[in-house]
């Protein structure tokens, strides 16, 4: 699968009565890591929505000339798993929605590959919540789409279980084209291709140079830890001016 | 167990009153007196209960179908809603009791007026509570399946219709313990058979005990439906999550 960069502009989306999403225009590399940065409120959420058409607004175009609709899959920070499904349920649940054949084999080995060989019969309820998100990241990749928006997956999760799925979703999402919204600069730094940070008022978006060494980056890489500091502060400079306006 | 425990004493207290304050048996028959009557009489009763069983079963049956229906066409049409809803809220101020009459009129003395009666006072708990439940599909779920490319008929039926399986759950429990009273009151206003005729009869002739035998057999025959059909219910909605505290 050749996965497209994609090309996205929003000339004006309302967020709320005072605030608005305005003349925003970003590129997703084709087959990269896009994260993407700032305080919470600012509208990160909304922009994956627009991306994935949720919500009207935005100008998506794939750099191969194709249609985007139908090409990309979206992860949400909760796990949006069913209670009322099994695990390999809830991975085939796509196919089963679009009325297509179920590939109960790959459910099971995408389950595998997550790291989670042993539930497909379980109900999500019974796991914990990094478990969940495993699950999740599996549906995810049964879709089999050349663009995957990510919306905070790991941010409800604990230090190591976060650390861990970074990991995983680096290594399973390799080769697609992801936009991967986050509040962590540490994760960001670890996955990014391209690292872009979204704030001020009204927000723009600012692209942030990286350490010399391609992702997956090791957390206790100097350069890594220095950017970390630098991100830190550069976001609490975003959060600051809001609060003041 | 405890509620055999506390049956026996109940029994035991209603017997030692009518003893020890020398009530009159056509007032209040001692339990001893009900029960021998309910041996005696059991051919009698039981052809007037199986009347009055069928009666609220199927009463039951048509609530349920009808009801469900009209929620399922609530939800997929908009121009249901604004024509039906109204409609359906501006019948429910009009008491139910008060049709049994002109229902005995339409529908005549056998058990098609009663099961009239049962439908008509189930309709409303079962359409509301499922029409409830299906207008509070989790928002994300239905994002995650519009991104999955789900036509809207899959997202009604594998989303919107299992996520208000506990709703429809809580309006089924409801209309299986009003159901009894439809057909007994329909039986009440018009009829020649049922425990409800019975019990009537019984009355008229100061057959007091036969009356208590009946009203015993109703209770029994309400509980018994009541708690089996909340056990289909518990099962069916399992995955649902209940706070124990």
């Amino acid at each position: 699968m050749a996965s497209p960069g994609l090309k996205v502009a929003i000339q004006h989306y309302d967020l709320d009565g005072s605030r608005a999403l305005q003349n925003l225009a970003l590129t997703l590399p084709a087959g990269r890591f896009t994260c993407l940065l700032g305080p919470s409120g600012i509208g990160k959420t909304s922009l994956i929505k627009l991306i994935a058409g949720l919500w009207p607004g935005a100008s998506v175009q794939a750099d191969d000339g194709k249609a985007v609709t139908g090409r990309l899959a979206m992860m949400a920070q909760q796990d949006q798993l069913l209670p009322w499904l099994t695990c390999r349920e809830n991975v085939l649940l796509g196919p089963a929605l679009r009325g297509e054949k179920l590939d109960t084999a790959r459910a099971d080995a995408l389950l595998a590959a997550v790291g989670l060989p042993d539930v497909a019969g379980r109900r999500p309820q019974t796991l914990s919540g990094g478990m969940r998100q495993r699950v999740a990241i599996a549906r995810t990749l049964m879709e089999d789409r050349a663009i995957v928006l990510m919306d905070e997956p790991f941010s409800a999760l604990d230090a190591v279980t976060r650390h861990q799925l970074q990991d995983l979703a680096f290594r399973l999402l390799k080769g697609r084209t992801v936009l991967l919204v986050t509040h962590s600069p540490l994760e960001a730094l670890r996955l990014a291709d391209q690292l872009l940070i979204l704030g001020g008022d009204p927000p723009t978006l600012t692209a942030i140079d990286l350490p010399d060494e391609p992702p997956l980056r090791a957390i206790d890489d100097p350069a890594v830890l220095q950017k970390q500091a630098e991100l830190m502060s550069l976001l609490l400079e975003a959060t600051g001016s809001e609060q003041a306006a | 167990m405890r509620w055999l425990i506390t049956s026996a004493v109940v029994l035991a207290a209603w017997e030692a009153a009518v003893w020890l304050f020398d009530i009159k048996p056509f007032l209040l028959p001692p339990p001893t007196s009900v029960i021998s009557t309910l041996v005696a009489r059991a051919d009698l009763l039981a052809g007037h209960a199986w009347i009055t069983l069928v009666e609220i079963l199927a009463g039951l049956a048509i609530g349920f179908v009808i009801g469900g229906l009209s929620a399922l066409l609530l939800t997929a049409f908009a121009p249901a809603r604004r024509w039906l809803l109204p409609l359906l809220v501006v019948s429910q101020a009009l008491p139910v009791f008060a049709l049994a009459p002109l229902l005995v009129l339409w529908f005549g003395y056998g058990m098609a007026s009663k099961i009239a009666m049962a439908v008509l006072i189930i309709y409303f708990p079962v359409t509301v509570a499922f029409f409830d439940g299906l207008k509070r599909t989790e928002q994300g779920w239905l994002e995650m399946a519009s991104v999955m490319g789900a036509p809207p008929m899959a997202i009604l039926w594998q989303l919107r219709v299992p996520a208000a399986l506990p709703a429809l759950a809580s309006g089924l429990r409801v209309a299986a313990s009003v159901a009894p009273i439809g057909a007994i009151v329909g039986e009440w206003v018009g009829s020649s058979a049922g425990l409800g005729y019975l019990m009537l009869h019984a009355n008229a002739r100061m057959q007091i005990d036969l009356m208590f035998a009946s009203l015993l057999i109703l209770a029994v025959m309400a509980l018994t439906l009541y708690f089996t059909l909340d056990a289909g219910l518990r099962r069916l909605t399992s995955w649902q999550q209940e706070s124990h505290n």
